[in-house]
């Protein structure tokens, strides 16, 4: 007597009825270490070879922190050919974009030459990562959409990568870190904002970079779980920085997007910059409005991390502040901090939110029809 | 309650796991150092499959500053959010109250009890000489 009996791994499905999302944090990696070579200069590849690259973080070897798995990833997004997860797109259609219904995948790279001490090693690098990005990813798969990705330290050259790829419709946003060596609404990063608001390009900060401070405001942590909170706390700074230092008043069409880094924490950084901009507005005059109308004007937030209080309710209370329109959905594949999409949200959410929440948002934010 | 033959013992050594779909179930069956332990493949927090994690022990402690790590190589451990179970019972250390994976026990039963029944044998040719890996649900 026979019953059905197969390999759980062939137990996925590949036929979905899955209604279509949008994927705003996707990591592309490469799948080894010379994959950019093709897209530098020989005096680059060179420099590469023989004095590797510098970043602001000193006695640095890998990240800060040890991850929870092996390349902070999931420990089935091994790609069956090898090399890192996230390396290979035929895997990654097949574990993420063709199950899931990804309409629209937005591709942030990391460990790419932002946060490097030699300014042009930073932005030869950071051009190489958009050419290959183009290359390997958006040019095989019309679903996929790039992120320009530039030298953050340098505002001059980063604007003039953001303007060689303007009107490029393989790139959809500009992407900044959140650790910077400075907090992002100083004036050496406003060219980046320019010639982002000239593109019509959101601009992304994606939790992590290497600015040489410590993650937390209060030091060095002992644990990676720390760092793991830290991102809300540095994305706070950053996104205070831009009001404060009078960013959104300057370029009032830019749109800035909140990557990794939750968004519970909104309401209550608005409340407190609100009140206490009543009482010293006259510092920063140039502040015309209350913060909070800025930063539900002119912020966009991705899920994942999403909090996920014990009551639901709550919730939803931070995102009827936040706005159901500025919501992104994102899992972070292939990192172990993935969200499934179908598991994400909880239920009492009616069908328009829904659709915004996990599609509509995010293509009327990066303009795909 | 059905008994299920999944494999002949000597196909399934210390150290080994086994993936199957009985009745449209995902189903694994470790074997740790001679024991056998069923779990349903599928994390009750976002739907991985959990038992593809690795096996790790458990890090309690007392007091900070005091870490006793035991259970080793029978704590499972999600591949996506690191959710740990404990494989004999299905038991979640994160949040117990609210969450358990099923757990199915699995023994082994020799061969002249197996053809006997009342069990299900899949694709494996059954001999009465053989001792036989054996999960219930």
């Amino acid at each position: 007597m026979n019953i059905q009996f197969r390999e759980s791994q062939e137990a996925a499905s590949p036929l979905t009825t899955k209604t279509a999302i949008a994927d705003c944090d996707i990591h592309p990696a490469r799948a080894t270490r010379t994959e950019l070579y093709p897209y530098l200069a020989k005096r680059w590849q060179h420099h590469l070879e023989v004095y590797g690259v510098h970043a602001y973080q000193g006695m640095m070897e890998g990240p800060p922190y040890p991850k929870a798995q092996p390349n902070a990833s999931r420990r089935d997004a091994y790609p069956p050919e090898g090399g890192p997860q996230g390396s290979s797109l035929s895997f990654m259609q097949q574990q993420l974009l063709d199950p899931n219904n990804v309409q629209l995948g937005v591709l942030n790279p990391l460990n790419t030459g932002q946060g490097i001490r030699n300014h042009e090693l930073s932005a030869a690098l950071c051009s190489a990562i958009n050419d290959w990005q183009i290359d390997k990813w958006t040019s095989k798969d019309k679903r996929l959409k790039a992120s320009i990705v530039v030298g953050n330290e340098d505002g001059l050259s980063a604007a003039a990568e953001i303007r060689e790829r303007a009107g490029d419709k393989n790139f959809v946003q500009v992407l900044l870190l959140s650790r910077n060596v400075e907090p992002l609404g100083q004036r050496r990063y406003w060219p980046i904002y320019q010639a982002a608001e000239e593109a019509g390009l959101p601009v992304g900060v994606h939790a992590f970079g290497f600015g040489g401070n410590p993650i937390t405001p209060s030091g060095w942590p002992s644990y990676y779980i720390e760092e793991m909170v830290g991102h809300s706390q540095c994305q706070q700074s950053a996104l205070a920085s831009l009001v404060l230092e009078g960013v959104f008043e300057r370029f009032p069409k830019l749109k800035m997007v909140m990557i990794e880094a939750g968004f519970g924490w909104a309401p209550s950084l608005a409340w407190r910059l609100d009140k206490t901009w009543q009482r010293l507005r006259s510092e920063v005059p140039h502040v015309k409005r209350p913060p909070s109308e800025y930063i539900r004007e002119q912020v966009w937030w991705t899920t994942q991390p999403m909090e996920d209080p014990e009551r639901r309710e709550d919730l939803f209370d931070v995102i009827k502040w936040i706005g159901w329109d500025r919501l992104l959905f994102a899992t972070d594949y292939p990192h172990w901090d993935y969200d499934e999409p179908s598991r994400v949200l909880p239920a009492g959410v009616s069908e328009a939110n829904r659709e915004a929440f996990y599609l509509g948002n995010a293509k009327k934010l990066y303009g795909i029809s | 309650m059905a008994r299920h033959v999944i494999a002949p013992v000597d196909e399934m050594p210390p150290g080994t796991r086994k993936f199957l779909e009985i009745d449209g179930r995902p189903i694994a069956v470790f074997n740790i150092k001679g024991e056998y332990f069923g779990l349903m493949n599928r994390c009750p927090h976002q739907g991985a499959a959990l038992c593809e994690g690795p096996l790790i022990g458990l890090a309690q402690s007392k007091d900070p500053g005091e870490i006793e790590y035991t259970k080793l190589g029978e704590i499972i451990r999600c591949p996506w959010h690191g959710w740990e179970f404990d494989i004999r019972t299905g038991q979640s250390y994160c949040d117990p109250r609210r969450f358990r994976v099923k757990a199915y026990p699995a023994h082994v039963e020799p061969g002249a009890s197996v053809v006997k029944g009342p069990y299900v044998a899949e694709t494996i040719p059954v001999k009465v000489e053989s001792d036989y890996v054996v999960v219930e649900l």
